[in-house]
C-alpha cells in the first residue's frame, strides 16, 4: 500500500444512502473483511455488517467489493484494492437493511419455492438407499451439493435484478441436486417448478453465478441440466429418472 | 480452473444486441425483396439505393453481427445440451473462435462488394 493507508468507501443507510470514506491503515495479511471490523471497531460504531465464522464456512459475509460479491473473510485486500482503496456495498438484487447488511428472506424463500425441500420415501424400517459413485446422477449431485447459500451467485446474476421472479442461480442449482436424488419422492413435482415462468428458462446463460461461486461450484452447469430435462420432458422422452 | 472474467457476460450483450440488429434488418429485407413483385423497376430501384459506401458499411456490419449471433448461438447450445467435461468451463474459447469466424467472414464480405 503507497502511503500506509487504506481509502475504504462503505455504504451507509438502506435502500437510500451514499458512501462514505474511512481511512483505515494497511496491513499486511488483512482481509476486507478485518477492514470492515476496524472501521466498526475504532472509527464508527453504527456501522451494521453480517459475519459469524470468519473462515470461509459460514458465507454470511458476503458483500459487494469494488463492485463483485465475493465472501469478505477470504478477500485479501492485496488482491481487491485499486490504487489503495475500496467500496464496500452490501450484496445486489437483495433488499438492503442498514448499511451492509442484506435482507436475505427473499433468497430463502426461493430456496423454498423451488421445491429445495428433500422428500423422502423410505422409513427407518426401510434398508438404506443403494448409492454408489459410479452412478452419473450421484456424481450430477455431488458436483452442486457443497452449495452453504451465501447468496452471492444470486447478487452476481443480471437476470436476478431483473426478473423478480426468477429463482436464481443457487435455489436452481439445489433443484438439479434433489433431481439427480434417487431418495427424492417428487422429481416430477421438482421438474414442474424449475421448468415454470422464473425457472430455468430464464436463465441467459451469462455465467457470473458460476465465476463468482466462492466454492467454484458451477451454477451454469446446473441449469443447463435442468434446461435439458425440462426439454427432455417436454418431448414426452423423460424416463423416471428426470435428470438422465 | 477455467473462469472467463467476464467473457461470457459480454458474449451476452453482443449475442442479444446481433440478435436485435437482425430483428431489425429482416423487415427491411424481405420489404426490399417484396419490392419485385411490383416490376422489376421497383426492385432496380430499391438496389441502386444499396448502392453507396454507408448502406455497404452498414451490410458488413450486419455480415459480422449476424456471424456473431450465429456462433454465439451455437455455444449456448453446446452448453446446455452438450456433456460438462470441465463444470467450471464456461467455453470461452468458443467466444473467441465466433469472433475470428465473424472477423473472417465481415473481411471475406468486403472483398466481395467492394
Amino acid at each position: 500500500m503507497s502511503d500506509g493507508q487504506l481509502q475504504v468507501h462503505v455504504w451507509r443507510g438502506g435502500e437510500k444512502g451514499a458512501l462514505k470514506t474511512y481511512s483505515v491503515s494497511a496491513r499486511d495479511n488483512q482481509t476486507v473483511l478485518d477492514v470492515v471490523t476496524e472501521i466498526q471497531q475504532r472509527i464508527d460504531p453504527t456501522l451494521s455488517y453480517r459475519f459469524a465464522c470468519r473462515v470461509g464456512v459460514c458465507g454470511s459475509c458476503a458483500m459487494t467489493v469494488n463492485g463483485r460479491p465475493r465472501w469478505t473473510c477470504r478477500t485479501h485486500v492485496t488482491r481487491v484494492a485499486i490504487n489503495s482503496e475500496l467500496t464496500i456495498e452490501p450484496l445486489r438484487n437483495l433488499p438492503h437493511i442498514k448499511d451492509l447488511i442484506t435482507d436475505m428472506a427473499p433468497f430463502f424463500e426461493k430456496w423454498q419455492r423451488a421445491g429445495g425441500v428433500f422428500e423422502g420415501t423410505a422409513t427407518r424400517h426401510d434398508p438404506p438407499a443403494s448409492v454408489t459413485h459410479e452412478d452419473r446422477q450421484r456424481r450430477n449431485a455431488d458436483a452442486g451439493i457443497e452449495c452453504i447459500n451465501c447468496a452471492v451467485c444470486y447478487s452476481a446474476c443480471d437476470v436476478a435484478g431483473w426478473n423478480k421472479d426468477y429463482l436464481g442461480p443457487a435455489a436452481l442449482n439445489r433443484a438439479w441436486t434433489l433431481l439427480n436424488d434417487c431418495r427424492h419422492g417428487d422429481h416430477r413435482g421438482l421438474l414442474a417448478v424449475v421448468s415454470a415462468a422464473g425457472g430455468c428458462s430464464s436463465c441467459h446463460t451469462q455465467g457470473r453465478c458460476t465465476e463468482a461461486c466462492p466454492v467454484e461450484l458451477s451454477p451454469t452447469r446446473s441449469i443447463a441440466g435442468l434446461k435439458r430435462a425440462t426439454l427432455l420432458n417436454t418431448l414426452g422422452l423423460a424416463t423416471d429418472k428426470v435428470a438422465s | 480452473m477455467d473462469r472467463s472474467d467476464g467473457r461470457s457476460h459480454r458474449a451476452f450483450f453482443l449475442h442479444r444486441i446481433s440478435g436485435i440488429a437482425l430483428a431489425l434488418f429482416l423487415p427491411v429485407h424481405f420489404l426490399m425483396l417484396g419490392l419485385a413483385l411490383d416490376g422489376e423497376a421497383r426492385l432496380d430501384a430499391g438496389l441502386a439505393f444499396t448502392d453507396n459506401l454507408v448502406v455497404k458499411a452498414a451490410e458488413t456490419g450486419l455480415v459480422v453481427l449476424l456471424t456473431i449471433h450465429l456462433a454465439f448461438g451455437l455455444r449456448l447450445m453446446m452448453l446446455e445440451f452438450g456433456t460438462w467435461r470441465n463444470e467450471r468451463n464456461l467455453a470461452p474459447q468458443l467466444i473467441d473462435a465466433g469472433i475470428v469466424l465473424a472477423a473472417l467472414i465481415g473481411g471475406a464480405f468486403i472483398w466481395r462488394i467492394l
